[in-house]
């Protein structure tokens, strides 16, 4: 069972993504270059929050075109976990493996929060250890956080059950008013049609050590986790 | 400065920034006149920002070793022992100048050179700090723009290098509406094994540059910082940086993957003076000579003189003393991350420091001589206000009525009100160590894989250093150990940042020389030796005259097992509310006076260091028995404001009852010094009393936490403060967006 955490220039999150899979999930866990065109032999890929290439362009503009993200793009055509956080989601979706766009928030400032979402759709490889309706506590830190995506774009993820977090009140009330970034419908994570590329603008590796006071991300890791070894028998 | 503008304009050391008699000192040192291109190294090397000319005779005063102290003022940054062979590396920086003139890029630069200094010590960055100061908005929009900017500009930066901005202050006052103030700190780890010297040992050895490319920008900074700041700053502009973060984290990856090898005997960020003051101080270090080929820099800009390429300031520059030899082999490196290293020049053994352009010198002179800035000990002289402040009597303002109103008005006030307008555009989570965020006495992290942790603070008071320097200064050291304290810290060290006005004027000195012996009255007292700072002096403006004496204290503090980690607020319905220390009927210097009477004047509370210095380990001793469940200490808006603060926290009330003979003012918002406000159970509450009583140190059981999200506050019997912890809240909440609101 071995991870891989996806490294650009400008990512920041690597480490934190690391430290999640190896201290707190015990799992083997490896780097993987951006100019790698081979990922070895990994079964879950992790592409980090940061600033890739600076954000220059867009958010993940540069990034999507390198050459380890032709190899990601066959891994996950061939039904392996990858899960994009924060800038990684920005990633994911600039190379369209996941719809929409993530749009400068609202507010036009940074925001660093500890942030309560409910859960959406707990019946997915990236979220079974939680309960739909579940109300979690994953930190956010972004700039553009901002999801976007076409009315039959959005209608038709709502419709397959493809929103898997929305932002929400510490209540589980989701409502314009405890939405932070302005995303459409209050998304906050997605999965593709699929069911194995996840994208998500909360970090859950950053509430997935319980010495710093937040425990509910490793949920995410753990369900992958019992997935991919379910899978492998 | 008016007798060097007057009509001297044709003399070349005059309009580069040096005095007649340096000028005459130098030429004495050479043997010779000196040329364009030395003389421009001298005026950089002896400005104030790179040779401390008047702040270096007065760094005598501090303690600058203890049992803790691994590196003391003298390398890029100092290091403090944390055990396990683990040491911790800290140093703050100013960045006023800049900032006053192009608020992003002056705070996102100033955020980028402290965390270079830090890997410069060949540490991991793993959190900055910082400590802004403003004028207040009022009606014009500028204020309020340089803010924004500002605080947009350290997020910038410091969000996209990776390094989390745990804590800091953000204060007001017009003595900083023409001058503000930017002082970041950096705070890194490493083993101790792992520690990096800024020194160009080994003749032969090749000096790399890693990082940017050299250009124009930020030509004489340091010098630049050494002067009034002029309302027609235009030309100036040329001294401002511009910030690459990308390139800053690029930096740090290559440079700490280079470190892991046996390649590199020195490293020196290139900051104040960029190429020059970095290789001229690894020379020095050595006893050693250097040359450097400007021709082999790589700029981005063409037909750069060869002072302007020794003195750029361009971000993101590294000097690496590399071995002969390995110099490929670190190249590839740096390679592997798209960056640079190129051979600039080498070690020689002739002490000469020595510019070439394309192989031919252009300036030849000793480093020692550039290294051995004069310094100069100047009149002080009392200021004058103090006559009038130092009078001040409590009978001179009347008490107002309504206590509630002023309650609510102190936690609106911009230096107390809630700054998560600020922090919510810092990533304080990255790297995921926080574990107490900002907003409270103290940021802690912790250190992945021990029972342990650090206290980070940065701590100032104008106000207080403007009304009595050497107190006030003492005031600031005790106020950053108790944060430290309260939070389950032993203070270990300090890092200053001097900011001061123009020290030619005899009153300014006065202040700088009194602030510094404060500072080092109370390391002394607290054992929390210096090590290292910043010095930045000439903070006035024509229109606004000169700031506040505002020296900035950075403290680092050892949290020696994570089970001893405090916050303010409150935890349980019906636990005992205890005051440790004595309530002085004092009004002085308060924010009280400051917010409700428009009033800066009085003495600053008297303070005993021994006293403190017991009260804080005594704190910190019980804090570490387990006894305590909430700790805050008193500072501005004193026991009202704290009480409300730990009850706002925790969305809790309390009901407290005092039995003292003084003006129900000064009791309430009085900033009498060493007193903090504890809660906990009852049956530790008898220990915490009992344990006081032995050290002989006042602790009162003041009153109960509620669930009645109400504050009550009696004294004699008397109700003084009767209002809903909503109330409270609302105001010390919004006060920040009030501020930043546009009203026209």
């Amino acid at each position: 069972m071995n991870w891989g955490v996806l490294l650009f220039p400008g990512s920041n999150c690597a480490e934190d993504c690391f430290h999640a899979v190896d201290k707190i999930l015990g799992k083997p866990v490896k780097y993987l270059w951006h100019k790698d065109t081979d990922l070895g032999d990994v079964d879950a890929i992790i592409i980090p929050g940061g600033f890739s290439y600076g954000d220059h362009l867009r958010p993940g503009a540069i990034a999507h075109l390198s050459p380890a993200m032709t190899a990601v793009k066959e891994f996950a055509t061939n039904g392996g976990f990858v899960i994009g956080i924060c800038n990684g989601f920005q990633i994911l979706t600039e190379s369209r493996m996941l719809p929409g766009s993530l749009l400068q928030n609202r507010g036009l400032k940074f925001l660093c929060q500890d942030q309560t979402l409910k859960v959406d759709n707990a019946d997915t490889p990236f979220t079974s250890e939680y309960a739909s309706g579940d109300v979690v506590v994953f930190p956010i830190a972004h700039n553009e956080g901002n999801y976007y995506a076409a009315p039959d774009t959005i209608a038709e993820m709502e419709a397959n059950g493809q929103i898997l977090f929305r932002y929400c009140s510490p209540e589980g009330e989701v409502s314009d008013k405890t939405n932070p970034n302005g995303s459409i419908n209050s998304i906050a994570g997605i999965i593709n049609r699929t069911g194995n590329v996840v994208g998500m603008m909360p970090h859950p590796e950053r509430s997935a050590d319980s010495a710093l006071g937040l425990s509910d991300g490793k949920g995410v890791f753990v369900s992958m986790l019992k997935h991919l070894e379910s899978k492998q028998g | 400065m008016s007798e060097k503008k007057a009509g001297m304009e044709k003399k070349i050391w005059i309009k580069a920034g040096l005095t007649d008699s340096e000028y005459e000192l130098l030429t004495k040192h050479m043997g010779r006149e000196p040329n364009t291109v030395e003389l421009a190294l001298y005026a950089q090397m002896w400005s104030e920002h790179c040779g401390y000319t008047h702040t270096r005779p007065l760094f005598k005063h501090f303690l600058t070793t203890g049992p803790r102290i691994v590196q003391g003022p003298g390398e890029n940054a100092g290091i403090v022992d944390i055990d396990d062979d683990e040491v911790i590396t800290f140093k703050l920086e100013s960045h006023n100048h800049p900032s006053a003139i192009a608020p992003f890029q002056g705070a996102a630069t100033g955020v980028g050179g402290i965390i270079r200094d830090i890997l410069a010590m060949g540490a991991y960055p793993i959190a900055s700090l910082n400590s802004l100061h403003f004028g207040h908005p009022g009606e014009k929009g500028h204020t309020r723009w340089l803010i924004s900017e500002v605080i947009h500009g350290i997020g910038e930066y410091g969000n996209c290098v990776g390094v989390p901005t745990v804590g800091g202050e953000v204060r007001f006052s017009n003595a900083y509406k023409g001058n503000p103030l930017v002082n970041a700190m950096c705070v890194g780890f490493m083993k101790k094994s792992e520690i990096k010297k800024a020194i160009a040992t080994g003749v032969g050895n090749s000096l790399m540059i890693v990082g940017n490319l050299t250009g124009r920008d930020g030509m004489g900074g340091a010098s630049f910082a050494s002067k009034d700041l002029e309302e027609e700053n235009d030309e100036d502009r040329g001294a401002i940086q511009v910030g690459d973060p990308f390139m800053e984290k690029l930096l740090i990856e290559a440079c700490l993957e280079v470190f892991e090898e046996d390649y590199v005997v020195g490293v020196q960020d290139m900051g104040a003076a960029g190429i020059l003051s970095s290789s001229v101080e690894t020379a020095s270090k050595a006893g050693n000579g250097v040359e450097i080929d400007v021709a082999l820099v790589p700029k981005r800009e063409e037909a750069m003189r060869p002072e302007e390429v020794m003195i750029s300031e361009s971000q993101e520059r590294m000097l690496l003393i590399v071995k002969k030899g390995m110099e490929e082999k670190v190249n590839k490196i740096f390679h592997k991350w798209d960056l640079h290293a190129v051979i600039i020049g080498k070690v020689t053994d002739d002490g000469l420091y020595r510019v070439l352009e394309d192989g031919k010198t252009v300036g030849e002179v000793p480093v020692w001589s550039l290294m051995d800035a004069p310094t100069y000990i100047l009149d002080a002289v009392e200021p004058s206000h103090l006559k009038e402040t130092m009078a001040f009597k409590n009978e001179q303002v009347a008490q107002p009525s309504d206590l509630n109103e002023v309650l609510v008005r102190l936690l609106g006030a911009p230096d107390i009100c809630s700054k998560e307008w600020v922090y919510r555009q810092y990533d304080h989570r990255i790297q995921m160590n926080t574990i107490v965020k900002p907003g409270s006495d103290a940021a802690i992290l912790r250190i992945k894989g021990r029972d342990k942790g650090i206290g980070l603070t940065m701590d100032s008071n104008g106000r207080y250093c403007y009304l009595n320097p050497r107190r006030g200064a003492q005031s600031i050291v005790a106020e950053s150990a108790r944060n430290q304290v309260v939070s389950g810290a032993e203070p270990i060290a300090i890092t200053d940042g001097l900011n001061f006005g123009n020290p030619e004027k005899p009153e300014v000195y006065y202040q700088l020389e009194q602030s510094i012996i404060g500072i080092s009255e109370a390391c002394r007292a607290l054992d929390t030796p210096v090590i290292g700072g910043n010095a930045s002096l000439y903070n006035q403006t024509p229109e606004f005259g000169s700031i506040y004496p505002t020296p900035i204290i950075g403290m680092t503090g050892l949290v020696k097992s994570l089970d001893h980690v405090t916050t303010m607020e409150f935890k349980n319905n019906g636990d005992y509310v205890i005051l440790i220390g004595e309530t002085k009927e004092e009004l002085g210097a308060s924010e009280y006076l400051d917010v409700i009477h428009n009033l800066v004047t009085g003495d600053v509370p008297e303070l005993d260091l021994e006293l403190e210095r017991k009260a804080q380990d005594y704190v910190l001793d019980i804090i570490r028995k387990g006894l305590v469940r909430s700790a805050h200490d008193l500072s501005d808006g004193g026991l009202a404001v704290a009480l409300a603060e730990s009850c706002i926290a925790g969305e809790l009330g309390a009901d407290v009852s005092l039995d003292l003979d003084m003006r129900a003012d000064a009791l309430l918002f009085g900033e009498s010094q060493t007193r903090f406000m504890l809660s906990a159970d009852e049956a530790s509450t008898d220990k915490i009393v009992e344990l006081a009583a032995a050290q002989g140190l006042e602790a009162a059981v003041i009153g109960r936490v509620t669930e009645a999200r109400d504050i009550l506050i009696h004294n004699m019997d008397e109700k003084l403060i009767n209002i809903t912890v909503d109330d409270c809240r609302t105001a010390f909440a919004t006060g920040f967006d009030k501020l930043m609101k546009t009203d026209s």
